[in-house]
């Protein structure tokens, strides 16, 4: 790749991050619920990922051999919903839908509602499970493809991730990748406050994974990141991404208070100004 | 002599036999040996995946694999599916994706092994949820199609086979044996007695009693719970008029509680249900369980003259 093409590329990545915050923020004001922090703080990270790494075909979302993506922390679904409307999966229109009734943007993502969706999430601790057989799957099938399974921090205190963790190692799952949106903060305050981790790196270590770790809102990091995760394919491997919650909307950023909960009409405001959007 | 023989061994064989489809996958979490998944790892280890002792892994794992075009059968202890109750509630049966667990070792009739493994409520949890096929069989050759049967069913189930060897009922009459239709061993007016599992077969013994007392009972094989045969319930109310159920089971939220939900939306009749008195078990022989728990052949008798007399 060319120096200047990457330059080119990082900027359009960070101007199409910019504009899945916007379709984040809206889709919370207008629902007046949902999850912005943990959407906000992952999107730099779908965004790299879509881009430039996993293979999809938008038009055709069943598309039996594409890699998958399982969005674990599935409550981060406003992030979901904005790169698949970007990638062109579902209209932005779509994202009206957003927690009305019949819509296809369920409050958590759902396979069963939402086109370019693999995994039905909401209770945490179940993706890298269902990673694990749909990489398990990929083997048996003989197909190079993918998994990725984003987790969210507070999510790994859950023990079934530990096991699903133990398991792809055994089972020597090249093709299984984590990507830890590591935001430090979770429903009812900050991890340090609410369980702490102690060192997270050394524990997927411990456990036989290959470990990598970025800041998650440089866009050339997460570029590399990807590339880490698509070329490590002797076991399992997890990119462990220094996030800050809310990131981009200044009192929403490292903010426990909004990890559930909508802007008013005035931070909304305050919100799309911050984000470079005129509101009518 | 009657021949006996483990309704697990009969998932066993089943597992071997679906083998011919490239798309059946086996799930174990180091109870192959015990469920009978263990003939299927030696014949093709390769489509066997090991979760070792981890069930919450294991049920999603399933759920990935079905969610890619796999057909995974998965087992372990029944009692310990119950740990991994939300994941096949929010990872399997809300996506309705065709994974099918089995618990083995259910019901008091476990034995020895104590309370602690003797699952109680597994067909009750597992029959609230949508989408899910809930089973309990009671001989080695139906447990056997049932589970054969399953691999084209295209929704998720579950099915609780038993530990200890009970009669074998179905030699010559395979052809009987479909998912959803229970199954008429015997024929009376009198009273029905409606059963699964190990209790089958008691309640065939419970029906001789009652023969000799000049008494006519018809005996049902409810081998699928979910869903249920509501036509033949129907039947069994018209013709009989009362109805006693069997199950080595609580009585809140099994077979009883099925039949009961029915009958209070449609044709009612007078129900008595035998099963495990909302109580948990302890080490015992399985047949000393059954005396013990109040569900042998004489409690089911009994149940029986209680339904008759209550008829209007």
């Amino acid at each position: 790749m060319l120096v200047g093409e990457a330059v080119a590329n990082i900027e359009e990545l960070e101007e199409l991050a910019r504009k899945c915050r916007v379709h984040i923020v809206n889709m919370v004001h207008k629902a007046q619920a949902g999850h912005p922090g943990g959407s906000l703080s992952e999107i730099d990270l779908l965004v790299g990922l879509y881009k430039t790494t996993l293979r999809t075909r938008p038009h055709e979302p069943d598309w039996s051999d594409r890699d998958r993506f399982i969005l674990s922390k599935g409550h981060a679904s406003p992030g979901m919903y904005a790169i698949l409307a970007e990638m062109g999966f579902i209209t932005v229109e779509d994202l009206d839908s957003y927690r009305v009734l019949g819509g296809i943007c369920q409050g958590h993502v759902d396979m069963k509602w939402c086109p370019g969706v693999d995994f039905s999430a909401g209770s945490l601790g179940m993706g890298l499970s269902f990673g694990m057989g749909s990489a398990i799957a990929g083997r048996l099938d003989e197909s190079e493809r993918q998994v990725y399974v984003m987790l969210g921090d507070g999510e790994i205190q859950e023990g079934s991730v530990w096991e699903a963790a133990m398991a792809a190692t055994h089972h020597e799952l090249g093709n299984l990748n984590v990507i830890l949106d590591r935001n430090r903060i979770q429903n009812d305050d900050f991890c340090e406050a609410q369980m702490r981790m102690f060192d997270i790196p050394a524990k997927w270590k411990a456990f036989g994974w290959n470990v990598k770790e970025i800041d998650g809102h440089n866009m050339n990091e997460v570029v590399q990141g990807m590339q880490f995760l698509s070329n490590s394919n002797d076991g399992p491997s997890i990119l462990i991404a220094h996030t800050v919650k809310g990131h981009g909307v200044s009192f929403m950023a490292d903010n426990p208070a909004f990890h559930g909960a909508a802007p008013n009409d005035d931070q909304y405001a305050q919100a799309m100004k911050e984000l470079g959007e005129v509101v009518a | 002599m009657t021949k006996m023989a483990a309704t697990r061994d009969g998932y066993g064989e089943a597992l071997l036999e679906l083998a011919a489809n490239e798309k059946v996958v086996v799930l174990e979490a180091d109870l192959g040996k015990s469920t009978k998944s263990l003939h299927f790892r030696k014949a093709h280890p390769e489509r066997t995946v090991s979760c070792g002792i981890g069930e919450q892994n294991m049920m999603l794992v399933g759920a990935g694999l079905a969610a890619s075009g796999y057909i995974p059968f998965a087992s372990t202890f029944a009692i310990f599916t119950e740990r991994a109750f939300e994941q096949m509630r929010n990872g399997i049966a809300r996506p309705n994706l065709p994974v099918h667990v089995c618990g083995s070792h259910g019901g008091t009739h476990t034995g020895t092994d104590g309370s602690s493994a003797q699952s109680i409520e597994d067909l009750a949890i597992y029959r609230t949820l949508p989408n899910v096929i809930v089973m309990h069989p009671s001989d080695i050759i139906s447990t056997k199609l049932l589970t054969m049967q399953l691999a084209d069913a295209g929704s998720p189930s579950y099915t609780r086979t038993a530990r200890n060897k009970t009669p074998v009922l179905y030699e010559g009459r395979e052809n009987d044996i479909q998912i959803g239709k229970g199954i008429v061993l015997l024929d009376g007016e009198d009273v029905a007695i409606i059963a699964c599992g190990v209790m089958v077969s008691e309640s065939l013994k419970a029906a001789k009693v009652l023969a000799e007392e000049g008494v006519n009972a018809t005996v049902v094989d409810m081998h699928t719970l979910k869903p249920l045969d509501g036509t033949l319930v129907d039947r069994l109310a018209n013709k009989c008029g009362a109805i006693v159920t069997a199950e080595d089971h609580n009585v809140i939220g099994g077979l009883g509680g099925a039949v009961a939900e029915h009958l209070t939306a449609n044709k009612f009749a007078p129900l008595e249900r035998v099963g495990v008195q909302d109580r948990f078990g302890e080490s015992g022989q399985a047949h000393e369980m059954l005396d013990v728990m109040k569900i042998s052949s004489r409690y089911i008798a009994d149940a029986a003259m209680r339904a008759i007399a209550r008829k209007a």
